[in-house]
């Protein structure tokens, strides 16, 4: 997945593991790493929960947050976000 | 200049929450929503795991109310505090195992402590006077103020001329006078007030908030503390009670069988946890054990498991057991008929 970030060089890129957890848990893990990120770091999101694919860009529209990709595979769901300001 | 004065919103994701929030932004006041994840919360969760609900999945009010209203929505994750507010809730439980009262002051307080840290004025909630017969009647509102430590920090839109005036009604930072005196449980008053501010899209739930409203949860639940011997549980607990047919057939051990394919995947997610089993001779669900079980248990639990599977009315079908470590065993077993099952056994 590191060939998702790789013409960002100067952006921290973190992976957040959040299989198995229901919403709205990998929303509140999303929001609490988030919250150790500067703007313009990147999060990859991995679920297993299909909830997610509504929920965590509804979160990032609320709170300034932009959703760069969103994808599934193997009942995995993935979605990377950019922090806002 | 005045100060602009800030207020935390208690978001449920229903209508008076976000009612209740509205109101206090007509009025010029910062607001923002705070919503508190106790793990038993209705959002999400079954509807996620189910596979029909998959195809058009459900989103989580709380996040939409805010996103509609234009507020940021903190969810904070109260899992592990709120254990003691359901294991031994000083005003009793609800009609099931819903502590309505406890959970309100345990809420209120919290956003109380949210307030302080985050620079906030006040806290707002959606209670109406007489909506809900436990947590909600005129009696009630002060216990909630008091002993969560809000005092006359909080403020109930909805009814608020109907009780005390609070501080930001004193000081002059909202406008008593256009608050609301709503009372009962009456959804018109709500209803007609969502049509003044353009709000048509809105979810009512029933019952109320969490699962602990459920009848058949709460059952599961008190099952559980049953069985354990000790009212205490772990999220995986809770989680696993919204899923799956339970059946225990001996007070020591029961079965947790998967009614569709949604729900045998998450079931999966628990094989490292739980001695599992499925039928391998014909399809049928996985079924996680819940217990310690012997030999004969086993046999049991294979038979009753068969009953689930297509191969129900064979005279013999191989049920694979794994035990957490993954080793696989087969056993072969005919599976029970139905009025061998008894009815006392499904929790
Ligand atoms: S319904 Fe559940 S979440 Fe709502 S007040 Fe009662 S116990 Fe708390």
């Amino acid at each position: 997945m590191t060939g998702t970030f790789k013409n960002i060089p100067m952006a921290l890129k973190e992976t957040l593991n959040a299989r198995r957890l229901l919403c709205p848990l990998p929303v509140i893990r999303t929001q609490d790493k988030v919250k150790l990120l500067k703007p313009g770091d990147q999060l990859e999101v991995i679920c297993t929960d299909p909830g997610v694919m509504h929920d965590i860009p509804a979160w990032c529209r609320i709170n300034g947050h932009k959703v760069l990709e969103t994808h599934s595979c193997d009942h995995e769901y993935i979605i990377v976000l950019e922090v806002g300001e | 200049m005045s100060k602009q004065r800030k207020a935390v919103a208690l978001i449920s994701g229903g209508l008076d929450s976000m009612l209740a929030a509205k109101i206090i932004m007509e009025q010029g006041i910062h607001v923002e929503g705070i919503n508190f994840f106790t793990g038993f919360c209705v959002e999400g969760h079954t509807h996620a795991i189910r596979e029909k609900s998959n195809a058009k999945p459900t989103r989580n009010n709380a996040l939409w109310v805010a996103e509609q209203l234009g507020i940021k929505l903190h969810i904070v994750d109260v899992i592990e505090e709120y254990k003691k507010v359901l294991i031994n809730p000083k005003h009793g439980y609800g009609q099931h195992m819903n502590p309505c009262l406890d959970c309100k002051i345990f809420m209120v307080n919290k956003a109380k402590q949210w307030i302080v840290e985050n620079d906030f004025d006040f806290i707002i909630t959606g209670e109406v006077i007489g909506q809900r017969p436990m947590s909600q009647t005129k009696s009630k509102m002060p216990i909630v103020s008091k002993q969560s430590g809000a005092d006359d920090l909080l403020l109930r839109p909805m009814c608020a001329k109907n009780l005390p005036a609070t501080l930001p009604e004193i000081e002059g930072w909202v406008d008593r006078e256009k608050l609301y005196d709503i009372t009962g449980r009456s959804r018109k008053p709500q209803i007609e007030m969502a049509k003044e501010f353009g709000i048509d899209d809105y979810s009512q739930p029933a019952g109320g908030c969490c699962f602990l409203t459920d009848k058949y949860y709460s059952a599961k639940l008190v099952d559980l503390w049953k069985a354990q011997g000790t009212k205490d549980y772990e999220l995986d607990d809770i989680m696993l009670l919204k899923v799956g047919r339970h059946i225990r057939p001996r007070p020591h051990f029961k079965l947790i069988i998967a009614r569709e394919e949604g729900e045998g995947r998450f079931l999966q997610g628990y094989k490292k946890e739980f001695t599992s089993m499925h039928c391998s001779s014909h399809p049928g669900p996985l079924a996680l054990i819940d217990g310690v079980v012997s030999a004969e248990d086993l046999y049991l639990a294979a038979q009753i498991v068969g009953r689930y599977g297509q191969g129900r009315e064979a005279e013999q079908v191989d049920i694979t057991v794994t035990d957490q470590e993954g080793s696989e065993r087969v056993l072969q077993v005919k599976p029970l008929r139905t009025d061998e099952i008894s009815n006392d056994w499904h929790v």
